[in-house]
């Protein structure tokens, strides 16, 4: 076994590594960049070596750097991670070289399955099923449409080289492929370098399923299972889960049998995933191979009870693969949301800077249901633009997939993150979408669910009656300790009216609080005609400063996420986010004699979605402007981005200037 | 006995309507609240006492002896805040406009006099018209009376005033001798003469809310100290700041049970210093996250954001926060910030409030602006109020403290009792660049030379210890040990005894 492994990688996944290393004995080098200069997984390595400047191309992508890093810390293995070089062959060939142990599979098995026409024809071979299509390099248009009739439509045209969309195109017609074809190749030409492009069938709406293989290449292979990743943003993975709630033990059994059988064909020597995608009546397709520890692997192990890190590292130092297909047994149910540093509301423009406040919720195993965040950065640290925005994995693990679920909706509510913006309401709204909870899933449930993107959501009676207590708690506790404060009056002590009402965004709830103390009181919800509607007994430790009041209304736990606001709190709970107000009733008489202040009409505005420098303007006062034209540029934390016009429109005053430097919701300019 | 009391509650009733039903309705409808209601906001439940309600004016000209209204368009009277007195007077806007008669003046005077008398705070709800024309002299009179009892309450007891409707003329004059002022958006202006008098003198037009509104005074003048959205929300943040404040100039600060550990430890203070020493950060994540509960309450947070002051809490007993802002200007000295800060650092002094003094100040800010406009006057302001000022003072070095600023913001040399510096603190009397662009004048035109004399520069005088070698620092503490740290001062310091000189009064460069 090794003695010391370097990480090549950093975030998350480096932590990751790191923790299972630390398991095993094994010390462990990171690498890092100028701007990761104090990230966690520099903190939690043994040793850390500097590889650069903050951009990946100068820094987690230079082979040479990372040789010398670990020549220079005498580590004798290289784990990858994901992403950055985990994939490349150059990498694997190199280490190689100098005697240095990837901890990865075989450059052979990366090579061939890194072409996608080339390992459709290598799965083909292996006998797995593989989308209808031709994988040959198709010369003209001509041949495009020949070809295309005979798999019949509609038919996907694609980029050999490619990846994230580019150089795809969905044909329903002849015409179409012809138009498809042209731009396919040109957009693979000027992306890739490289203008091959081949057709296949286009599954619509599939789901996307992949199962896990572990080879040791000493001819022992299997398989643990599948994950579904269906839940996807723009062909982002967003929400993960294992097992699959589509497929059945036959399905499961054959997909498996034939990603083992594809590992095996390539002496595939580590962990691997056989991405499938599956039709409505659960045909499969092979979609590609990832010779690589993919983000997701954490809910197979959740279900499984395997570390596969430990096995990666194991099967690299050249063991014999311990266990066989009987030993994988698959347990209980396990979902993973990716926390994205992001504005769900703002179109999900990346959000960068200090995490002001980070507090993810606690992580172990509390009667049967477990909780695991896998993150790479802690309060303090910084999100910079240079790297991916996911900032953390969360992950739980329950005996079936409904309880699963709840405990990700509570973890997420118990999931504080202060100074970026963050997905956290977008996720939590999910695990309360019923389709989700259904397992109605496919690749385009986010495009469909969400065709204007994400909105919040309005609270029902229940969410609101618990907002209207948790709010009202607080106010109790606050009421009672000012009671206590010194230089009072003697004599008559302060006596507070018990009734409140309690405004929850627009809504009000009468309330009184019946008694209690500190840490407990009851409350009387009235109905119509002042009838008690409800009862409830609330208990809690929480205090102010805390960001997360959790408590029990009625014996159920809850996790509200809380920040003061003038006179009352902000309350987040299951990605909804609601001001709240509690009043005596004489401040609740007066409060509603108070006018409406309708907040400025932003429509016919274009205002600045981030903290950003004003680069340029395109246009001039009097523009005429059409939908999608860029209207202006504004960089922030050094990257430009460019804003369009939302609608048609004339340009009538702009207000800001190239150099400006502007605040979240500046005006830029505003239209006729 | 029966009737007596009939009658009573008759004249009561009378009297609490004000102006009358009507103007309550025209009241309610330009989003202002009656003079009582505001009352009852502002006080606990039920423990309004009011004075003279059935005060009337005694004006006969003008056919003013036709119209009498019980009160005389102002509410007095006192009553109690989560249970410590305050005193109160609030202009009734029902009643002849508010406007100050010279009955309606005694009745003021009276609660002021009896809130000095007393060591109680005293606060003034503005929503008038003026002086009341019609008896000429005898208000002007009213006035000035009104205005001493300010200046003889003012470092005595806390005076506030809150301007929710007009406030023009003679009635400014009484706020803007106050402590604090406060305004409600839309409705509340203050302005010494209104739009229509300067239209006529000086022919420019402009609208009341541009002349005098609440974001005028707020962000331009700094007039104001904060400006609230509606009456509500004005009147419930006045309950929260005056748990903040002491009753007077010998109670103490007031202490609120808290639950907040004294030992809590933050580690992500000790990266809130950015790499790049030229890169902002918010200093009030660290006012945050060392006050009690996170709690601050901001006072002029629209003036001179290079500067930030409030009040917050330290082990449940207010303490008064003045720190640089690294986010605005690089937390430059300028008039506007020092003026903003030596007056909150005087208000702490008057009322035994301790200061805890952050610090990241690259100097004072250059240019004829700034020395034209009396830099050097408002810079001493600063200077002259931490150099008189004898409470506990804690000072903490987050990064630079350039120069005179470095002396102005709270160091040993004026009385600092506890002064720590974070590890990242540069004491130094300029930046690298700077001071290395004039000790070697004669290698400027080698680049690499300078650069190597900054490398140089930087490495001997950008830390905390060179300052701490002379005992300018008492200590370099860990960050993440702020609130702790303070905490242990502070407790240490409680029984500070310091005295100036004896003398009539200082002679502050005003």
């Amino acid at each position: 076994m090794f003695t010391k492994i370097l990480i090549a990688n950093r975030g998350e996944i480096a932590c990751r590594v790191i923790k299972t290393a630390r398991a095993m004995g094994i010390a462990t080098v990171a690498v890092y960049s100028d701007a990761d200069r104090s990230a966690l997984h520099v903190a939690m390595a043994d040793e850390a070596v500097n590889i650069g400047p903050p951009a990946a191309a100068k820094s987690y992508l230079v082979i040479d750097a990372i040789i010398k890093a670990a020549k220079q810390t005498g580590a004798e293995a290289i784990h990858p991670g994901y992403g950055f070089l985990s994939e490349n062959a150059d990498f694997a060939r190199a280490l190689e070289k100098e005697g240095i142990t990837f901890i990865g599979p075989n450059v052979k098995a990366i090579e061939v399955m890194g072409d996608k026409i080339e390992s459709k024809r290598f799965a083909a071979d292996a006998k797995v099923s593989t989308v209808p299509g031709y994988l040959g390099v198709i010369k003209d248009a001509q041949e495009a449409i020949k070809i295309a009739g005979e798999i019949g439509y509609p038919v996907m045209i694609k980029a050999s080289a490619g990846g994230g969309g580019k150089g795809m195109r969905v044909a329903l017609s002849a015409d179409e492929v012809a138009e498809g074809f042209a731009s396919s190749v040109s957009e693979a030409k000027s992306s890739f370098g490289d203008d091959r492009v081949f057709i296949e069938k286009f599954v619509e709406n599939p789901r996307h399923i992949e199962i896990q293989v572990l080879g040791d290449g000493k001819g022992n292979a299997i398989h643990l299972g599948e994950r579904e990743c269906s839940i996807q943003r723009r062909n982002q993975k967003v929400i993960e889960e294992a097992p699959s709630s589509f497929l059945d033990a036959k399905t499961r059994a054959a997909m498996g049998k034939q990603a083992v059988s594809l590992a095996r064909a390539v002496d595939y020597a580590s962990a691997g995933t056989v991405e499938f995608i599956v039709d409505k009546k659960k045909n499969f397709y092979f979609l590609e191979m990832n010779t690589r520890l993919q983000v997701e692997h954490p809910v197979t192990e959740l279900i499984t009870g395997i570390d596969l890190v430990e096995q990666m590292i194991r099967i690299a130092a050249g063991e014999k693969l311990k266990l066989t297909q009987k030993d994988i047994k698959l347990k209980g149910w396990a979902v993973e949301s990716r926390i994205y540093a992001e504005d769900p509301f703002r179109g999900f423009l990346p959000s960068t800077g200090r995490l002001v406040r980070y507090r993810p919720p606690e992580e172990g195993t509390q009667q049967g249901l477990t909780i695991r965040n896998d993150t790479g950065v802690t309060e303090g640290g910084e999100i910079s633009i240079h790297y991916d925005p996911m900032i953390a994995k969360l992950v739980t693990h329950a005996p079936d997939r409904d309880l699963a679920i709840d405990h990700m909706a509570g973890a997420l509510d118990a999931f504080y993150i202060d100074g970026i913006q963050h997905n956290i309401p977008f996720l939590t709204a999910i695990m309360q979408h019923q389709r989700w909870r259904k397992g109605d899933l496919s690749t385009a449930f986010i495009a469909e669910e969400y065709p204007d993107g994400f909105s919040p959501r309005e609270p029902d009676t229940e969410e609101r009656d618990r907002l209207a207590i948790v709010a009202a708690m607080i106010d109790h506790l606050g009421n009672d300790r000012r009671r206590q404060i010194s230089h009072q009056m003697e004599g008559t002590r302060v006596r507070f009216a018990l009734e409140r009402i309690v405004q929850v965004g627009e809504e009000k709830i009468d309330l009184t609080v019946i008694g209690g103390d500190d840490n407990s009181i009851e409350v009387a919800l009235a109905g119509v005609k002042g009838k008690v509607r409800r009862r409830a007994r609330v208990e809690t430790d929480w205090w102010f400063g805390k960001p997360i009041w959790f408590g029990r209304i009625d014996g159920e736990q809850i996790a509200v996420q809380v920040r003061s606001i003038p006179n009352g709190v902000a309350l987040a709970y299951r990605g909804l986010s609601v001001n709240a107000h509690v009043y005596t009733l004489r401040e609740a008489e007066l409060a509603a004699l108070m006018p409406i202040k309708e907040p400025p009409d932003t429509s016919k505005m274009l205002l600045c979605p981030m903290p950003g420098l004003v680069v340029t303007i395109h246009v001039k006062e009097g523009d005429q402007v059409r939908v999608g034209d860029p209207l202006c540029v504004v960089e922030a934390m050094k990257m430009e981005n460019i804003l369009r016009a939302q609608h048609d429109g004339r340009v009538d005053v702009i207000e800001a200037a190239p150099g400006d430097s502007l605040a979240v919701d500046a005006v830029i300019m505003r239209f006729e | 006995m029966k009737d007596v009391l009939e009658e009573l509650e008759e004249r009561r009733a009378n009297a609490r309507t004000g102006g009358g039903q009507r103007r309550i309705d025209t009241q309610h409808k330009r989003g202002k609240l009656t003079a009582r209601e505001r009352i009852d906001l502002l006080l606990d439940e039920n423990s309004f006492e009011e004075f003279d309600m059935f005060v009337e004016h005694r004006c006969v000209e003008f056919g003013m002896e036709a119209t009498k209204f019980p009160g005389d368009g102002v509410v007095t009277g006192w009553g109690t805040i989560n249970g410590r007195v305050v005193f109160i007077f609030a202009k009734d806007f029902t009643v002849f406009g508010g406007s100050l008669s010279e009955m309606h003046a005694k009745k003021i005077i009276k609660v002021q006099d009896m809130a000095l008398r007393n060591r109680a705070p005293i606060i003034g709800l503005f929503d008038a018209g003026g002086a009341r024309i019609q008896e000429g002299v005898a208000a002007l009179g009213g006035y000035g009376e009104v205005f001493l009892r300010n200046v003889l309450a003012s470092g005595v007891i806390p005076q506030i005033s809150v301007i929710m409707g007009p406030c023009a003329g003679g009635d400014v004059y009484s706020p803007a001798m106050t402590d604090f002022i406060f305004m409600v958006k839309d409705t509340s202006y203050m302005f010494v003469t209104g739009p229509d008098v300067v239209k006529t003198v000086t022919n420019e037009e402009v609208t009341a809310e541009e002349l005098g509104g609440a974001i005028v005074h707020t962000t331009k003048s700094s007039i104001a100290d904060k400006a609230y959205e509606n009456d509500v929300e004005a009147l419930l943040q006045i309950r929260r700041l005056m748990d903040f404040l002491p009753s007077n100039n010998e109670s103490g600060t007031p202490e609120l049970p808290t639950r907040d550990p004294s030992d809590r430890v933050e580690p992500s203070l000790d990266t809130l210093i950015p790499d790049n020493p030229n890169q902002p950060y918010d200093i009030k994540e660290l006012i945050e996250k060392v006050l009690d509960e996170g709690d601050f309450f901001e006072i002029q947070e629209g003036f001179a954001p290079n500067i930030v002051v409030g009040f917050g809490r330290i082990e449940g007993r207010t303490i008064g926060i003045v720190a640089n802002q690294p986010m605005v200007l690089a937390g430059v000295l300028d008039s506007d910030a020092s003026r903003k800060a030596a007056r909150f650092v005087r208000f702490c002094d008057c009322f035994e409030i301790p200061i805890i003094t952050f610090v990241d100040v690259p100097g004072f800010l250059p240019g004829t602006d700034q020395e034209y406009g009396g830099l050097i006057k408002h810079g001493a302001k600063l200077l002259f109020a931490y150099s008189e000022c004898t409470v506990p003072k804690v000072t903490v070095i987050t990064r630079k403290a350039y120069g005179g600023a470095y002396d102005v913001m709270s160091s040993k040399h004026i009385r600092g009792d506890v002064n720590y510096a974070w590890p990242t603190a540069e004491i130094a009397v300029m930046g690298s660049k700077g001071a290395v662009e004039i000790l070697y004048r004669a290698e400027l035109d080698d680049r690499k030379k300078i650069e190597k004399r900054i490398k140089d520069y930087e490495e001997r005088f950008a830390n905390p210890f060179i300052a701490a070698e002379r005992g300018f620092i008492d200590e370099v503490i860990i960050p993440r040990n702020t609130r702790l740290r303070i905490i242990r001062a502070l407790n240490m310091l409680r029984g500070k005894q310091a005295e100036n000189p004896w003398k009539k009064h200082d002679n502050i460069p005003l």
